[in-house]
């Protein structure tokens, strides 16, 4: 195996948004956004009639060369030179099918499905070695003897010895690399069957003996070949759709030009450039700022866990988190010259910084390895000092670590990971880490954030009338400034109203509180009752104060009422998850009334308003010293540090990049049932997965005994090892 | 028993068609879109002639 393709197999480990996050910087800079094919993801395609008419109206469109759709990765992707995806989407629209533009450059399907081709090259050669040595192996079960025996045996290795050496080198490479760092893990014993019944069976051939294990070794790479694709499939699956979600949004940035902010790619700045970066975004480029101040986070770059101040004149880095106030920023290096070894360093700083969880496979196969190795050994040295016959002695150990070679084991995990995270990812889940459904079964309290996770989080104005004309174009200053969706309900309700800003200075959004500025020299102020001195009062609407100052009797503040509808499917999930005996709380950054109304509606006993990130994160850490283990399901930056310290962590599709690169699993739709049958079905397959294990031990507590008294067969090892794995498959398959 | 000697090379041979088929589908990319393949053959388009 070549050191790249070592490369990608250590890569594929990791299916979080975060770790693309450099690749995909390096690829666009090597891109640097050269002429390629359009792709555009098509979310709402099903069917042969969608593919045709797709293919058809973007094939008469002039300028198309060819388009080809994939309905299994539901895209479409256009060769038209020339031609943006702008000019595309609405042909596409026109026929009714939503579309999006996905940013080639960040999808790596072609590495990945190299390597999916390569597992599935060997899964095809050591099939077909299987079925030839088969046939030989069946004839000499059946009583073929002397020369006619040694002529298959002899076949037989022909057919083996390379199936092995090639089919194998997963297996070796894997095993070779525990080994150098000192560990065991469950590819060293498969490794040492191979090898060890590979070499056994060609000095019996040789000697003419009445045992060869050519078939086993060969079925052992087959069926564990299997369970590595499978495994392979549920990650590529992952990281296509979560790569997916990255080229949706990634790389734009908001450059501000006379006509207002024009959202551009990031590959487009160059310095010089003036961009605006929201609160809660990341930094897209180096450079300084031109104006605003703010709070910038450097801990996942420097370690540094306090927010550091900025103001006019301070550098910015690539990857760094603007907090709280807006900011206006001049780029000093753009694109690739700037923020690739600063990305790198970014995700394995959220790597390193992830706390360690043993999956179970792990734990058994910790278990595993030792015990096989010193029976093997064992039986060896017993044989030995019984008979001092060395050739006997290597067939019994041999023997025994074929038989106990961990196929359902190997197969156990991946296969029923497989059934229900597909099962997940067809009601809208996505899991981004391999041991979050197994996390996910241990959940006994779920803690949920209000807006924008019960609710959609787009709330909507209910009227303009109660801001004066005169205190419009302030409102529309601060509330463009802020990046919390009541603001940006306000400026959209503001603009349609044909609102131009009034010019605000010392702009700066308090984190959980509001926003504020200076309006002619006084401190205006938009954001929560309790922080701008106003009596939220007994409503059940989510509203937000706007605070002109204390000059001209506009003293008290305004206020500004908003509407936000529940999330479909939240009623039904918050009671299917009461209904299982989990604790359910509601924490929210909102006032209280309307919190409490929408803890009752839902029937949640437990909740709490006016909490603060800190204060979230503290309840969840409250919640795991008391021993219990508890399910984030939250969206917004304010729910980042909580959604981290959570045993689990589920945000929606809509929530920031922040938030859902912390989380463990991200809802693709905007349904909230998945996460009540999420957590079902997570149970049932972590019961599975014991089931599993029982089967495979069954097999080896009745099989070991046979094979350490001597009496094992090749035709016991096949039964055992065919039995085993596909009993354990189908008993996966029962979660589909 | 002299007709092994054809049987067999027979057989593996006729395996080894199957397995270079094989390797000919996957580097055809033929795997790419399973479930899009599966609903290409209910259109009717390119029935009456094949596509350009």
């Amino acid at each position: 195996m070549s050191d790249a393709t070592l490369h990608d197999h250590d890569a594929r480990l990791s299916a979080c948004p975060a770790c693309d996050a450099a690749p995909l910087a390096q690829r666009i800079a090597a891109g640097g956004g050269g002429q390629e094919d359009i792709v555009l993801s098509l979310p709402t395609i099903h069917c042969a009639t969608c593919i045709t008419d797709v293919e058809r109206v973007l094939n008469r469109h002039p300028g198309v060369r060819d388009a080809r759709v994939n309905l299994t990765l539901r895209r479409v992707t256009v060769d038209a030179p020339g031609m943006s995806a702008e000019e595309l989407i609405p042909v596409v629209e026109g026929i009714g099918y939503e579309a999006h533009e996905l940013d080639p450059a960040a999808l790596s399907a072609s590495a990945a499905d190299r390597q999916g081709r390569d597992i599935l090259m060997r899964i095809g050669v050591a099939g077909f070695a299987m079925m030839n040595i088969m046939i030989l192996s069946v004839a000499v079960w059946s009583g073929a003897e002397d020369a006619t025996r040694d002529m298959f045996h002899w076949i037989s290795g022909a057919i083996a010895l390379p199936t092995v050496a090639f089919a194998g080198q997963p297996f070796f490479a894997s095993a070779w690399r525990a080994l150098r760092h000192g560990r065991l893990g469950m590819d060293v014993p498969i490794s040492l069957a191979l090898v060890l019944a590979s070499a056994i069976s060609v000095y019996e051939t040789v000697q003419s003996g009445h045992h060869a294990y050519f078939d086993a070794a060969v079925m052992l790479c087959f069926f564990l070949l299997i369970g590595r694709y499978l495994d392979y499939r549920t990650r590529a699956v992952a990281r296509s759709a979560a790569e997916e979600l990255t080229a949706l949004e990634v790389p734009r940035a908001f450059r501000v030009t006379t006509a207002g902010d024009e959202p551009v790619p990031v590959v487009e700045l160059v310095p010089g450039d003036l961009i605006r970066i929201r609160p809660g975004a990341r930094i897209p480029a180096d450079g300084e700022i031109a104006e605003g101040s703010s709070e910038i986070d450097r801990s996942l770059l420097t370690g540094e866990s306090i927010p550091v101040p900025a103001r006019p004149g301070v550098a910015l880095s690539a990857g760094e988190v603007n907090l709280t106030g807006p900011l206006v920023m001049r780029v000093t290096a753009a694109g690739r010259d700037s923020s690739l070894a600063r990305l790198t360093a970014l995700v394995a700083a959220a790597e390193s910084a992830r706390g360690h969880y043993t999956g179970l496979a792990d734990r058994a196969s910790r278990l595993y390895s030792p015990l096989v190795h010193l029976l093997a050994f064992c039986s060896f040295l017993g044989w030995y000092f019984a008979t001092h016959d060395l050739r006997l002695a290597v067939n019994v150990a041999a023997a025994v670590l074929i038989i106990t070679c961990p196929c359902a084991l190997g197969l156990a995990v991946p296969a029923v990971v497989t059934a229900a995270s597909g099962r997940l990812f067809r009601r809208g889940m996505l899991i981004k880490d391999g041991t979050a459904l197994e996390r996910l079964a241990e959940v006994d309290a779920v803690v949920f954030d209000k807006t924008g996770t019960l609710t959609m989080g787009v709330p909507q104005l209910v009227s303009l009338d109660p801001i004066p004309a005169e205190a419009r174009p302030v409102a529309l200053a601060l509330s463009q400034g802020s990046g919390h969706p009541l603001s940006q309900a306000l400026a959209q309700a503001l603009r349609e109203a044909g609102t131009e800003p009034a010019p605000l200075s010392d702009l700066r959004e308090v984190p959980g509180y509001g926003i504020a500025g200076i309006w002619q020299g006084r401190e205006v102020r938009l954001g929560r009752a309790d922080w701008l001195g106003a009596r939220h009062g007994e409503a059940t609407l989510s509203a937000s104060w706007l605070s002109l100052g204390d000059e001209g009797g506009q003293g008290a503040p305004i206020r500004l009422e908003f509407s936000d509808r529940l999330r479909p499917g939240a009623e039904a999930c918050v009671a299917r998850i009461l209904g299982s005996g989990r604790r359910v709380m509601l924490l929210s950054g909102d006032a209280a009334p309307v919190v409490q109304d929408l803890a009752q509606r839902l029937g949640i006993a437990e909740w709490r308003a006016g909490v603060t990130p800190v204060e979230k994160a503290e309840a969840l850490r409250d919640l795991r010293q008391q021993g219990l283990h508890p399910l984030m399901v939250g969206d917004g930056l304010n729910d980042t540090a909580a959604l981290t310290e959570a045993h689990v962590s589920i945000s929606p599709a809509s929530a920031l990049d922040a938030a859902r690169t912390a989380s463990d699993m991200v809802l693709m739709g905007s349904d909230l049932a998945p996460v009540a049958e999420g957590l079902e079905l997570a149970r049932s397959a972590r019961a599975r997965i014991k089931e599993n294990f029982a089967i495979s031990l069954v097999y080896n507590i009745v099989a070991v005994p046979i094979a350490i008294a001597g009496f094992a067969t090749p035709l016991m090892a096949a039964l055992a090892m065919s039995l085993s794995s596909i009993s354990v498959t189908l008993n996966a398959l029962r979660l589909r | 028993m002299e007709i092994l000697g054809l049987l067999i090379p027979v057989s593996l041979g006729l395996g080894g068609l199957g397995l270079v088929a094989f390797i000919w589908s996957l580097r055809g990319r033929q795997y790419e879109d399973p479930k899009g393949d599966a609903e290409r053959i209910l259109s009717s388009e390119w029935d009456d002639r094949p596509k350009p």
